[in-house]
């Protein structure tokens, strides 16, 4: 018997419950049923470019990448940190997944006690201490507060194990050949932990484009992304034609860009590294 | 010095921004008041009551059987599916992989409305069979990805050497290769489990006809207050991971102890 039978159950379960749900989003997209059946149509696809779609798309895109440059910064010094102090042991790094295992509705949610503007907790703080409050609830801001609050995580601990991995000796060499510790930084443990940083960037901007329910409870519903309008079509409206559309659109974008960010690194282990 | 101050005090504010949050929600839990906002004393109430409520103790019931069955089910599957994709020629190889990553690398939500069309295509009820399904699917993938690397890096002649001496083929792979790759395989049940017990955009597009999880159940919620009783039961949970992780992180590191005690 060939090993290679033993993949079988799976290429099966592959075939019908992957690819074949992938192609009736492709089905719905470009059909549309009729009295007189169903026929063939590109009337879903050309909805999707329309000005309006095209907006929150771009707007989803705008807080996606202000979310994952802000992840970044303050990810990377942490790292640098984390890397630094945790040498034995993994207690720190497990503080940062810690949190993962609280359920991530209700830590969003939990946000929104704090946030509140009239008697939310950082604002009776502020008060207390006779300086402005925030009112952020229902605005672009909370959205990406909680994008950063919950992605954090992803950007944190790729370029952490990066930076773990790098050989103790090439430092010792830059300093031998008399780098000082900024320039090591700059040409060495940078560049070093590119492979780390790139999958940081996926796997935070990735989520964060797609995400309907950040918006939805930090935003008070008042700013749509595409996930919220995508989620509406199949929820609320019933277009399930237009709905598979914007779908098709979202996932051929993402998936163009992460075949980018691949061929920039060849050798990412995507989420793999994380756990 | 200076340096270092400034260190742990950023690595302090990261904490806290992360755990403020969690700390909210695990005072509240014990807020004698149903207000999110308003301190109303300490009580222990919404903890007696958890597990009366019949919705969050139905939702907790569909959460732990689901990601129980889904997990060891892809952990089934995914196991073999790694040991017979390690051996295939480098082309099928390939493609079968790239159409493993797609669950990976796709959003969740386009995951969840092509398994939704699918579903309602084939005139498969909403309901617990299609969620347990869709929750199979996207854990498949981590379980392989998790066993794939360790195959590779393992001996292929220790296979041979067992065909060599007798052994049947099942044998081989059952005493010979599954050893080899058990920490991985609880890894990626691990991984599967949690990833399976956390889900909500998934879940949220294939379940129907009152079957809800946690994460459902809460963001149902959210439109109308969420209740004292779900914070009591997440802080149960957290707390419950918590100790358990404890434990597992404090035995392993006896095992290396141990391990690089006997290696010198």
């Amino acid at each position: 018997m060939n090993r290679k039978w033993l993949a079988s159950p799976y290429i099966i379960w592959m075939i019908i419950f992957i690819v074949v749900p992938l192609l009736m989003i492709l089905y719905y997209a470009f059909t549309v049923k009729d009295v007189n059946g169903t026929r063939l149509t590109f009337e879903h696809m050309m909805k999707s470019f329309d000005s309006k779609y095209l907006a929150s798309l771009g707007i989803s895109f705008w807080y996606a990448i202000i979310s994952t440059v802000i992840c970044l910064i303050l990810a990377y010094p942490l790292a640098l940190i984390l890397a630094k102090y945790s040498k034995g042991g993994s207690t720190i790094v497990f503080i940062f997944i810690l949190p993962m295992w609280m359920n991530f509705l209700l830590r969003t949610y939990a946000w929104l006690s704090l946030l509140e503007t009239n008697n939310g907790l950082i604002n009776t703080i502020l008060r207390a201490l006779h300086l402005p409050v925030l009112d952020i609830i229902g605005t672009p801001k909370a959205i990406i507060l909680g994008m950063i609050y919950n992605f954090l995580p992803f950007m944190v601990l790729p370029i952490y194990n990066s930076l773990a991995k790098i050989d103790k000796s090439i430092m010792e060499a830059a300093y031998d050949l008399g780098a000082n510790d900024f320039k090591r930084l700059l040409k060495v443990t940078i560049p070093l932990s590119m492979p780390g940083v790139m999958s940081g960037i996926t796997m935070v901007f990735m989520p964060a484009v797609t995400s309907f329910v950040i918006p939805n409870l930090l935003g008070s519903g008042k700013v749509n992304l595409i996930g919220n309008i995508i989620e509406q079509q199949f929820l609320m409206t019933y277009d399930w034609g237009f709905g598979s559309a914007l779908s098709l659109v979202l996932m051929i974008i993402i998936l163009i860009s992460m075949a980018v960010m691949r061929r920039n690194d060849e050798d990412m282990e995507g989420g793999a590294g994380l756990w | 010095m200076v340096k270092r101050g400034i260190e742990k005090i950023y690595l302090g504010l990261i904490i806290l921004f992360l755990y403020a949050p969690i700390l909210t929600l695990i005072v509240f839990s014990f807020n004698d008041s149903k207000s999110r906002a308003k301190w109303g004393g300490f009580t222990l109430k919404w903890y007696k009551n958890m597990l009366n409520d019949p919705l969050i103790s139905k939702s907790l019931y569909y959460t732990l059987a689901i990601a129980l069955l889904a997990s060891v089910i892809a952990t089934i599957i995914g196991t073999l599916a790694a040991i017979g994709i390690h051996v295939m020629r480098k082309k099928t190889k390939s493609l079968v992989l790239n159409v493993t990553y797609m669950p990976v690398l796709n959003p969740d939500i386009v995951t969840g409305i092509s398994l939704m069309l699918f579903f309602v295509a084939v005139g498969l009820k909403l309901g617990f069979t299609s969620m347990l399904i869709a929750h199979i699917t996207f854990n498949i993938p981590y379980v392989i990805l998790n066993i794939l690397p360790k195959l590779s890096s393992l001996n292929k002649f220790t296979y041979e050497a067992a065909l060599d001496l007798g052994a049947h083929p099942m044998q081989a792979i059952w005493k010979v290769i599954i050893p080899e790759i058990m920490p991985n395989i609880i890894t990626g049940f691990l991984l599967a489990f949690t990833l399976s017990l956390d889900d909500f955009v998934i879940s949220y597009f294939t379940t129907g006809s009152g079957v809800t999880n946690l994460s459902i159940t809460i963001y149902t919620m959210t439109r109308r207050g969420i209740k004292p009783e779900i914070n009591a039961l997440s802080t149960m949970l957290f707390l419950s991971v918590l100790i358990l992780l404890l434990i597992i992180n404090n035995r392993t590191e006896k095992q290396t102890k141990k391990l690089g005690g006997s290696n010198v």
